[in-house]
C-alpha cells in the first residue's frame, strides 16, 4: 500500500529546497509522492504533507537533510514527534482563521490533474453559466459585486456589460497576469496551485460577452506558472473545456499564454494591450475604454488573474453566497499576501474588513527581526507607507482610500525600525524613472527630478526649498500622469515625508542611515545637536 | 560560421511564430532565449518578415529590459531590489554580490562569465530576500549564502 505524500512545485517552496525534499521522498517505496502547490503558508516552506485517515498533517519547514529523521520518526504514519511536526494541516491557525474562496483548492490538489480539479467543484461554474443567458451572466457577476482585484477595483459586472453590449464579430478575453507589483504573489500561487480556475473563469467570461479567444499575458519572471498553465490548457483542450464547442456551448474559445519580457509598466491594461499586439509597453490615452477599443482594436475584458478565477467560485456558488462576504461596497473576500519583514509571511484570504494590525500580528506574528515594526506599504510599490497609528484600518477599498492609502492587490509589505524612510522614497522616484513608459512628462523626466530632488533634501543642500519643490513635483504628476504609474508614485513619497519626515534628516553619504543611527551617533560622539523636537519643527515648518 | 547559426535561429524564430497574431515579442523571445541576445545585424531580417521598419523593431527591443542587444555573460544573476527583499536586508545582499563580483548591475565579469542584474519582483516576496541564478530562484539567502552560490558557479567554469 503507499501512502500519499505531498511536496509543493510552488516556486517559492522550490526557492528554499521543496525539489531535494521531493526527490528523497520519491526515492522511498511506500510513497506516492504528490507535487501540490503551495497552501501559502511560506515561512513553512518546504511544508511536507501526508495523508492520514485523520486528514492531512504536515511537516515544515523541511529540508533535503531533515528527509531521513522524519522518516525515521514515522513520517508516513503520520506521527507527531518530529520536532518540525505540525500537526493536521487544517488546524494550523494561520490556514484555520481564513476564510479560502478564490484559493480554496490550492494546496490542495494536484493543480493539473483535471478529475482532481473537478473533485473539487471545478467546471461546475462553466456548466452552470452554459445554462443561463448570456445577460443573466453579466447579471451574476454584478451581484456578486466583484471588483478588480488587479488593484483598480473597477466593478467587474460593469466592464463586461460593456464588452457584452458592444457589437463586434471578434472579442477577446485578456488576462493580466503581469503581477509586477512588489510584495505581491496571489497571481503566481494561484496559477501554480490551481491552474484550471483561471482556466475555467476566463472560459466563462468568453461565453457571456462572445469572445471566441483568450490571453494570458503572463510575466516572463514566472516560469514555474507558465508551465502549469500551458499543461492545462492543452488537458482543458482535450476534454472539450477549450478549443471548438465548449462543452456543447456553441462558442468556441482558445486560450494561449504570452509571456511578458519585464517591464512592470505592462500591468498597466492599456500597455499591456500594446504589448500583446507586439509594441512598445506604451499606456494609451483613455477613451477608447479598452473594453470597447481594446486588443487589436476589438472589445476586450482584460482582468486581473484573481478576478477571473474568482469568477469560477461565483458562477460555482452563487453571486449571493460570494457578496455575503465582505463589508460595505466591498464584497467577498480579498487574498493579502504578507511580505517583508514578518514572521510569518504568507497568503490571507479574508472577507473585507479585517484590520491591517489583525494581519500583522495575528496572521503574521509581528517583526522577523523582533525589532519593532515601523512602516507598511500596503498595494505594491505606488502604495502609500503607512505609519504604525494607522494601523487599525480596516482592509476595505474605501477605508483605504480615506486615509489616502491603497488597498491594491492586497499585497502587504512591513519594515521593522532599521528602514530608512528617505531611502524607500528614493526608491520609489527611482523604480518609476526606471519603469516609466515615457509616455506623459510628468512620470518621465518627474521621476528622475524627484529622486534628485531627495538627494538633495537627504544631502541637506538648500533644505527647505527642495522639500517644498519635492511636494509640489509629487503634486505635478498625480494630477498630471496619464496613468497610475506616474500618478501614484507620490503616494509612498509623500506619505514617507507626511509620517517619516525625521528620515530626510538622515546623512545621505557615509555616517548612519537609519534613525537609531542618527541619536546613538548624537550622543556619543555629542558632534550632531539634533533631537526630536527640532527634526518634527522643521518637519512642519517645510 | 557562427554568423550563419545566428542567422538560421533568427530565421527559424520567425518561421515558428510570424502566423501568430503580435508575432514580435514571441519571436523575440525565442531569438533571446537562444543565442542570449538579439543581434543587431539581424533585426532587417525580423522587420521584413513582419512588414515593420528597423525602428520599430529596434524600439521595442530597447524598451523591454528582457531582450539585450549585446551577449551576455554564460551566467546572470538576477537580485531583487523590490521593497520585500529590502525589508528582509536584500540591500546588503545587493552589496555583498557586487563586492563579490566586482560589477555594477548591467555588467558583465571581465572573464565574460556572470552578468549582474537588478531584477524588480521575483514574486517570492513570502520567502526574502531573493535572488535568482540562470532559471533557479533562490529564498531567504544570506550575505555568506549568495557567496557560496557564486562559488559554486565559478567552481562549475574550471
Amino acid at each position: 500500500m503507499t501512502i500519499k505524500v505531498f511536496v509543493p512545485q510552488d516556486s517559492s517552496a522550490i526557492s528554499v529546497g521543496a525539489d531535494q525534499v521531493a526527490t528523497k521522498l520519491q526515492a522511498v517505496d511506500e510513497v506516492e509522492l504528490i507535487r501540490n502547490g503551495s497552501r501559502g503558508l511560506f515561512w513553512l516552506e518546504p511544508m511536507v504533507e501526508v495523508q492520514t485517515a485523520e486528514g492531512r498533517v504536515a511537516y515544515g519547514p523541511v529540508s533535503g537533510a531533515d528527509v531521513d529523521s522524519l522518516l525515521a520518526s514515522g513520517l508516513l504514519e503520520g506521527a507527531q514527534t518530529h520536532p518540525l511536526s505540525l500537526g493536521l494541516t487544517e488546524e494550523i491557525p494561520f490556514l484555520k482563521k481564513q476564510q479560502r474562496l478564490t484559493f480554496k483548492r490550492a494546496g490542495i490538489i494536484d493543480p493539473t490533474n483535471l478529475d482532481d480539479y473537478i473533485e473539487h467543484g471545478g467546471y461546475k461554474g462553466l456548466r452552470r453559466a452554459i445554462t443561463m443567458s448570456t445577460q443573466e451572466c453579466v447579471d451574476e457577476v454584478k451581484a456578486s459585486g466583484l471588483r478588480g482585484r488587479g488593484g483598480a477595483a473597477f466593478p467587474t459586472g460593469i466592464k463586461w456589460q460593456t464588452v457584452h453590449d458592444t457589437p463586434g464579430e471578434k472579442k477577446y478575453i485578456v488576462c493580466n497576469a503581469d503581477e509586477g507589483d512588489s510584495g505581491t504573489y496571489a497571481d503566481r500561487l494561484q496559477m501554480e496551485a490551481d491552474p484550471y480556475g483561471l482556466i475555467e473563469g476566463m472560459t466563462i467570461a468568453a461565453i457571456t460577452v462572445g469572445a471566441d479567444k483568450g490571453y494570458i499575458y503572463l510575466r516572463e519572471e514566472y516560469p514555474h506558472a507558465h508551465l502549469r498553465l500551458n499543461e492545462a490548457i492543452n488537458k482543458a483542450l482535450d476534454a472539450n473545456l477549450l478549443g471548438d464547442n465548449v462543452l456543447g456551448s456553441g462558442q468556441n474559445f482558445d486560450l494561449e499564454v504570452r509571456l511578458g519580457a519585464k517591464s512592470y509598466i505592462c500591468g498597466e491594461e492599456t500597455a499591456l494591450l500594446e504589448s500583446l499586439e507586439g509594441k512598445r509597453g506604451v499606456v494609451r490615452a483613455k477613451p477608447p475604454l479598452p473594453a470597447i477599443e481594446g486588443l487589436f482594436g476589438k472589445p476586450t475584458v482584460v482582468n486581473n488573474v484573481l478576478s477571473l478565477s474568482t469568477i469560477s467560485i461565483i458562477f460555482e456558488q452563487g453571486a449571493e453566497a460570494y457578496a455575503s462576504f465582505g463589508m460595505g461596497r466591498s464584497r467577498g473576500t480579498m487574498p493579502f499576501q504578507l511580505a517583508g519583514n514578518l514572521k510569518h509571511c504568507g497568503l490571507v484570504e479574508l472577507a473585507f474588513g479585517v484590520t491591517l494590525n489583525g494581519l500583522l500580528n495575528d496572521f503574521g506574528g509581528g517583526s522577523a527581526s523582533n525589532k519593532p515594526l515601523r512602516a507598511v506599504q500596503c498595494g505594491g510599490p505606488l502604495g502609500t507607507y503607512l505609519p504604525e497609528s494607522q494601523w487599525d484600518i480596516e482592509m476595505d477599498y474605501e477605508a483605504m482610500a480615506g486615509i489616502g492609502g491603497v488597498l491594491g492587490h492586497g499585497g502587504v509589505v512591513a519594515f521593522d525600525t532599521s528602514v530608512n524612510m528617505s531611502e524607500q522614497a528614493r526608491f520609489s522616484m527611482e523604480f518609476c524613472a526606471e519603469e516609466s513608459c515615457g509616455k506623459c512628462t510628468p512620470c518621465r523626466i518627474g521621476a528622475t527630478r524627484g529622486f534628485e530632488t531627495i538627494d538633495k533634501v537627504r544631502a541637506n543642500i538648500d533644505r527647505e526649498a527642495n522639500i517644498g519643490l519635492l511636494k509640489s513635483l509629487c503634486n505635478t504628476m498625480e494630477g498630471g500622469s496619464l496613468c497610475a504609474m506616474g500618478g501614484m508614485t507620490p503616494y509612498p513619497v509623500k506619505s514617507a515625508l507626511e509620517h517619516f519626515n525625521e528620515d530626510f534628516f538622515l546623512p545621505a553619504v557615509g555616517g548612519p542611515t537609519t534613525a537609531e543611527g542618527v541619536h546613538a551617533n548624537a550622543s556619543s560622539s555629542g558632534i550632531i545637536e539634533i533631537s526630536i523636537d527640532s527634526i518634527k519643527k522643521a518637519g512642519t515648518s517645510s | 560560421m557562427i554568423a550563419n547559426i545566428k542567422q538560421q535561429v533568427v530565421l527559424h524564430a520567425i518561421d515558428e511564430s510570424k502566423h501568430l497574431e503580435g508575432a514580435l515579442l514571441p519571436i523575440l523571445h525565442q531569438i533571446q532565449h537562444t543565442l542570449g541576445h538579439i543581434p543587431s545585424e539581424h533585426v532587417s531580417d525580423i522587420a521584413e518578415a513582419l512588414n515593420l521598419s528597423r525602428a520599430e523593431v529596434h524600439g521595442v527591443i530597447t524598451f523591454y529590459h528582457s531582450f539585450k542587444s549585446k551577449p551576455q555573460g554564460k551566467h546572470i544573476i538576477e537580485v531583487c531590489r523590490a521593497e520585500s527583499c529590502q525589508a528582509k536586508g536584500g540591500r546588503a545582499i545587493e552589496a555583498a554580490v557586487k563586492a563579490k563580483l566586482g560589477v555594477d548591475f548591467e555588467e558583465t565579469t571581465d572573464d565574460g562569465e556572470i552578468t549582474l542584474e537588478p531584477v524588480y519582483c521575483l514574486g517570492n516576496c513570502g520567502c526574502s530576500p531573493a535572488i535568482k541564478i540562470d532559471s533557479q530562484v533562490y529564498g531567504r539567502v544570506t550575505k555568506e549564502g549568495v557567496a557560496d552560490l557564486i562559488d559554486s558557479l565559478k567552481a562549475e567554469q574550471h
